[in-house]
């Protein structure tokens, strides 16, 4: 177990390596002078210089590589010069935003949507499972801002039950700040229970049809102890798996939800960093987004051990 | 008194009918879900071709006299050679003026040109790529690590990234999504050669001695077909969305060219007033990618009966 806890860990560093090597390329490849490029529009000559000598820009691009991936190891992710900042304090400042939307939108959607999987999958073509699979074809395909904003109208400007828009920090006031959660997590729910809901239908349907299952019936144990601890349980590895994947739905959702809600977080810095061809800020966070994508996934394949003793490794 | 014609019983034909293959496309029109995505989808491609037609004007065309009109007001257009001519805004203006109904329909062109060419390209791209990394053994690993650390970047994400290196515009749009998707071709194209690689008719090809070549294009290659329509249909849907999110955020499709997202993003500021800007191009965004996802639906379950067990 120990063993491939390990090699897991070590299969994720070629991964991560290409990732830093692609988004150290992006801006490498950019025509003109990367370090005019990292300064900004309204740099002094001074400042790019200062850049360049950084970035040790004069030096071969191998050693150029070099110098960035130490600076970031060491959490060095530089300087925002548009938003006169240090990358790390902007992340710093935006991060719990995010974090909380992210939160909220697992929750809701992990609990709404494998809840209906598995009653779907038990009642295999009734009218409910075709509701549900109906919705996951829906869901796929209504963009989340469209989603969003349809919620803003009916919740928030016709019947005036939720503020509009905007962010309360936890620690300033927890019920304002769940009250300003409700339409982003849920906005950004559907289209993750649309995917989650189909693979815990498609996956409990199969379990379904083992032997366990009959005896498990046979011993006459309630249909709930049948769905809930035999068939849920053995469906759980691919049910997982999908949610691991769905953090990238996930993260790519948010900076949607973020700019419908005017949630300062930091899918929103992403959109303001891009518009302000701000490439150190830019850099950071695609970089961080894939690590966390990476890292959850590298837990998830974990912990099939715990959902199904069966794995061993 | 009915005539009992003379029944010939053919062996051959019946023999060759039970060999021959129904072309997919014929298997593919007896699913419903095929049918209605498709039907559909071809609305809104005659939509997109005769966008003249169909009573708009110039998207493009700024009128200050005539901004921020509900749908169904009837407007007055003063023409460049001083005459003036009534029309009904039937989706409303926007806050240039703009007639969002011609927007809209524009708008269409954009869609399903990204949905169609990302598909088209990401698979070419992606199959050339699969095929080399299934059948050239050494290079395999190389490929499937940087594919790994693509696919590790969230794709809206890699999307926004690329865009912001080049100059916002369809042909940027197009590169940037295109980019996390060749992956996603990569695996399935590899996938299907390691398995196919192994079958007695590979093998017995390869010791007959045929080129490299014709057994990748006739003994491969048409193993991937029916799996690669329907992974490019998905493909299509999720493009058509990634670009909608880019164009909404204002890094996509820039103003001059109407695109559902770009009209959405010019509807955000005064969303409480005037909610059609936004409603408008998200029904029609909606259900083009709805029948692409219910034609995708139907093709894999017709297609791809193996993946459709999966899912």
């Amino acid at each position: 177990m120990l063993d491939f806890i390990i090699r897991r860990v070590i299969a994720i560093v070629p991964v991560l390596t290409v990732v830093a090597v692609f988004i150290f390329l992006m801006l490498r490849l950019t025509p003109g002078d990367p370090a005019a490029v990292i300064a900004g529009d309204n740099a002094t000559s001074d400042q790019i210089d200062d850049i360049r000598r950084k970035l040790g820009l004069d030096e071969p691009i191998w050693t150029q590589f070099a110098i960035w991936i130490t600076d970031i190891l060491q959490g060095k992710f530089g300087e925002s010069f548009f938003f006169k900042k240090t990358v790390a304090e902007l992340i710093a400042q935006r991060i719990e935003p995010t974090l909380a939307l992210a939160t909220c939108t697992l929750i809701f959607a992990v609990c709404v949507s494998v809840p209906i999987g598995v009653l779907a999958a038990y009642k295999q073509g009734s009218m409910f499972d075709r509701a549900v699979m109906a919705f996951a074809v829906l869901g796929f395909s209504v963009p989340g801002f469209v989603i969003g904003y349809c919620l803003i109208y009916v919740f928030a400007i016709e019947l005036g039950w939720l503020p509009v828009q905007g962010y309360t920090r936890i620690g300033v006031d927890f019920w304002k700040f769940l009250e300003r959660m409700v339409l982003p997590s849920l906005t950004l729910s559907v289209g993750f229970v649309a995917l989650i809901s189909r693979i815990t239908r498609a996956s409990v349907l199969e379990v379904l049809n083992e032997d366990y299952i009959r005896t498990a019936r046979a011993k006459g144990l309630s249909n709930r102890v049948v769905l809930m601890k035999h068939a849920l349980r053995n469906a759980a590895v691919p049910i997982l798996t999908v949610i691991g994947i769905g953090i990238a739905v996930l993260m790519g959702g948010a900076v949607v939800t973020e700019s419908v809600f005017g949630l300062p977080g930091l899918g929103r810095l992403t959109v303001e960093a891009v518009l302000s061809r701000d490439f150190p800020t830019i850099q950071t966070v695609i970089l961080m987004f894939s690590v966390v994508y990476v890292v959850i996934n590298l837990i998830i394949d974990i912990s099939y051990t715990i959902f199904d003793p069966r794995i061993r490794y | 008194m009915s005539v009992v014609t003379e029944e010939v019983v053919d062996s051959a034909s019946i023999a060759a009918a039970s060999t021959r293959r129904r072309p997919l496309w014929q298997v593919a029109l007896r699913n419903p879900n095929v049918i209605v995505g498709g039907v559909i989808l071809l609305i809104m491609i005659t939509i997109a071709a005769l966008a003249p037609l169909l009573g708009t004007i110039d998207p493009t065309r700024i009128d200050p006299a005539s901004r921020n009109k509900k749908p169904g007001t009837e407007i007055t257009m003063r023409m460049d050679d001083g005459t003036t001519q009534k029309r009904i805004a039937h989706f409303g203006t926007d806050s240039l003026g703009r007639d969002v109904y011609s927007r809209v329909i524009y708008g269409t062109r954009v869609s399903l040109l990204v949905g169609v060419a990302v598909a088209l390209i990401s698979v070419a791209v992606g199959t050339v790529v699969g095929l080399i990394s299934g059948y050239v053994r050494w290079l395999d690993g190389i490929i499937m690590r940087i594919m790994d650390g693509l696919m590790a970047i969230p794709g809206i994400l890699l999307a926004i990234a690329l865009v912001s290196i080049w100059r916002a515009g369809l042909v940027t749009v197009i590169f940037a999504i295109v980019v996390p998707d060749v992956p996603r071709v990569v695996r399935l194209v590899r996938s299907i050669v390691l398995t196919v690689r192994e079958e007695p008719y590979v093998e017995g090809a390869i010791s007959v001695g045929t080129p490299t070549w014709i057994l990748m294009f006739r003994h491969i290659l048409p193993n991937t077909v029916a799996p690669l329509i329907v992974q490019g249909t998905f493909l299509a849907a999720a493009a058509i969305l990634v670009e909608a999110a880019l164009s909404f955020l204002g890094i996509g499709i820039p103003p001059e060219t109407p695109s559902w997202g770009n009209i959405m993003a010019e509807g955000r500021t005064l969303f409480r007033v005037f909610p059609h800007n936004i409603l408008y191009p998200g029904i029609f965004l909606a259900l083009t990618v709805l029948a692409i996802n219910i034609m995708g639906d139907g093709l894999r379950d017709t297609l791809d009966p193996k993946m459709s067990k999966k899912v």
